[in-house]
């Protein structure tokens, strides 16, 4: 059933002229894309982007890695900085640097966010959060208040925020209650102004659309790293267009994020 | 002089607290579409407020006659008694659910989710997590409803004592037992971290509320509720939160919601029963009151039949819905999670909590008629389990 749906759509992704420009893989990946666009600016990458000098920190837990010799090349931040130069082109330099430790909390990430920014001076930080604090019961409003102090270290760091949210497993699906911190990430990058990787829907679309079985016990890491290059080409497209977001509000008015504010 | 519980069974209690075990069951479902149904995401409250609501009104009804007829001692045994029922039910579901991530440990193995397969590192420590467990402290996905009821239904009879005695006097200890928790923040502490997901400090209050309008509640602020400006009130306050919650599912509407207004509003704290919770239900609840009178016809129809079997007996029909949420939950995985098997999942666990609440009908019935029982007409044999 699962093969017969991804056979379907990427039938439908070549009817609909995708797949011979991105590569099937790549339109595999878009399946989700619809989920993926930057709500709000980037203006400290956009800067970077023009002094042709990007820096950017992954921060995050064990799901923004992969076990393994080759894991660290493989998982996404790695992608993310092969698809950023790609986009960008080869005049300009990306360093992408994973800073994962697999158990830690939000609260315990904001210390990890102040060392960053003193060891690395990022004009981005990719901030991945809440799979670890769902599972421990953390407060959803503790989790909540991490989430936005984490958020002041970075502004007054002079650093741009992405969140990104928990991985779709629907083995765990009714283990661990993720509902309450999807809700606390999704409200504080709403009302703080941070575009939010959506990685739960992304996922979960990739599962119903039959694009990645991710339901299958398996030792083998080929799905896995299928997973994390799709991922690290999506955020690779959410940076650039957020940063590009940034240049319309400087030189226009009339942009989506622009008027948004206007209509408060 | 203690007020006269009204005789006779409400079969709308019956009925919603059955609809309300259902969507409970489909709400516990994870990743699942025929989830939309319910109302949850139509507005603030969901299934829990009823559940919970309708609870306290039986507990009052049943109990309140025992207290009245045979005292306190003998009514507070009964609800202990009660109580302990519901505490041997919860254990029963985590041991269902140490076995569902015990195989889950033993048999799913998945690079991609090495972070998500710590869940299972509570079996590496059974001692602490059943201890804990016991303790009513460590809740498990989904399994946060029944230690809610048995605190609230372990604390009920002195506030029951209160409730005969002066009914206002007790509504108004609930209400400051619930402020008080909101000001100070109070909440009962969890394993390994932070707090219950239900608080039952703040849970109370709709409990103690469902008990006051059995009580003789309902009859005084009947007009109160059926008048037309409340009613309006109550259509104006549903458009608004349906308004709201359709900016969760449409971000792009949320532009819509002023910054100061959002900022006033949000979180609508589920824990701590925010007061918009409350509101929504109770906005519910006037509605059901005008359009669903006390001798609907409809009642008697077998149309509602099954989901009133399933309301008189809410203790089992509630762990069994748990229960089926999870081996639901398995099909979708081991087998497919399209779209049609949710909705064969979802009709086959209604279908067989109403089958069960059938069979425990007919069981209780039979066992009845083997040894009658004298003396006041047992709430039990009615279906009238609090």
């Amino acid at each position: 059933m699962r093969t017969l749906i991804a056979a379907l759509s990427a039938a439908v992704l070549v009817a609909a002229g995708v797949s011979p420009i991105l590569g099937a893989e790549e339109g595999a990946c878009y399946v989700a894309g619809s989920l993926v666009h930057a709500d709000f600016a980037l203006p400290h990458t956009a800067a970077a982007i023009d002094r042709k000098h990007v820096s950017i920190v992954v921060v995050g837990s064990a799901s923004s890695s992969l076990p393994g010799a080759e894991g660290a090349a493989k998982a996404y931040p790695a992608r993310l900085q092969e698809s950023l130069m790609r986009r960008l082109g080869s005049d300009t330099s990306v360093k992408v640097v994973a800073r994962t430790k697999a158990r830690d909390t939000a609260a315990e990430m904001v210390k990890t966010l102040r060392q960053v920014l003193k060891d690395e001076k990022p004009d981005l930080v990719i901030w991945q959060t809440g799979t670890v604090d769902a599972m421990l019961g953390v407060d959803p409003d503790e989790f909540q208040t991490a989430l936005g102090s984490g958020l002041d270290v970075l502004r007054a760091g002079n650093a741009d925020a992405v969140f990104v949210n928990m991985q779709y497993s629907p083995r765990t699906d009714s283990m661990i209650s993720l509902g309450a911190y999807v809700d606390a990430i999704r409200f504080v990058a709403l009302q703080r102004e941070i575009p939010l990787f959506d990685r739960l829907g992304v996922m979960k679309d990739w599962n119903e659309m039959g694009v990645f079985d991710l339901s299958t016990a398996t030792k083998k890491i080929d799905v896995a790293e299928r997973v994390h290059d799709c991922i690290g080409r999506m955020l690779g497209r959410l940076v650039v267009d957020g940063a590009a977001l940034a240049k319309t509000n400087v030189t226009g008015s009339g942009n989506a994020d622009g008027m948004n504010k206007d209509n408060h | 002089m203690p007020p006269a519980v009204p005789a006779g069974r409400d079969l709308r209690l019956d009925l919603f607290r059955g609809l309300a075990l259902w969507l409970i069951y489909l709400d516990h479902i994870p990743s699942n579409m025929v989830s939309w149904v319910t109302i949850r995401n139509y507005g603030f409250s969901d299934a829990t407020e009823i559940f919970v609501f309708i609870s306290g009104y039986t507990a009052a009804y049943v109990y309140g006659r025992e207290m009245n007829n045979r005292g306190v001692v003998v009514a507070s045994a009964r609800i202990l008694k009660r109580t302990w029922q519901l505490y041997v039910a919860h254990i029963f579901l985590f041991v269902i659910y140490m076995a569902e991530i015990a195989y889950v440990a033993a048999s799913f193995d998945n690079p991609l989710y090495s972070e998500e397969m710590g869940i299972l590192n509570f079996l590496q420590q059974p001692d602490v997590t059943m201890i804990q467990a016991m303790l009513l402290k460590f809740k498990p996905a989904n399994m946060d409803v029944l230690p809610l009821y048995i605190i609230l239904l372990g604390l009920f009879p002195p506030m029951l004592w209160l409730l005969l005695r002066n009914a206002t006097l007790a509504l108004a200890a609930s209400v400051s037992v619930y402020i008080v928790a909101w000001r100070f923040d109070l909440n009962f502490p969890a394993y390994p971290n932070g707090t219950w997901v239900f608080n039952p400090m703040a849970w109370q209050l709709l409990f103690v509320f469902g008990a006051w309008c059995a009580l003789g509640g309902a009859e005084r602020i009947g007009p109160l509720a059926r008048s037309r400006p409340v009613f309006w009130l109550a259509i104006a306050y549903l458009c608004f939160a349906f308004l709201i919650t359709m900016t969760w599912y449409f971000p792009r509407l949320a532009v819509y919601v002023p910054k100061w207004f959002s900022e006033w509003m949000y979180p609508i704290d589920k824990t701590n029963l925010d007061v918009l919770r409350f509101a929504h239900f109770l906005a519910l609840a006037i509605l059901t009151l005008r359009y669903v009178p006390r001798d609907w016809s409809a009642l008697s129809s077998p149309l509602m039949r099954p989901a009133i079997l399933c309301g008189q007996h809410s203790l089992e029909i509630f762990c069994l819905g748990v229960f089926l949420s999870f081996v639901g939950h398995f099909a979708m995985v081991e087998i497919s999670d399209g779209i049609a098997m949710q909705v064969v999942i979802s009709v086959l666990g209604i279908v067989a909590m109403v089958a069960t609440a059938a069979l425990i009908s007919w069981y209780k019935n039979i066992e009845g008629r083997k040894a009658p029982r004298q003396a006041t007409p047992n709430a039990d044999l009615a279906g009238g389990e609090a």
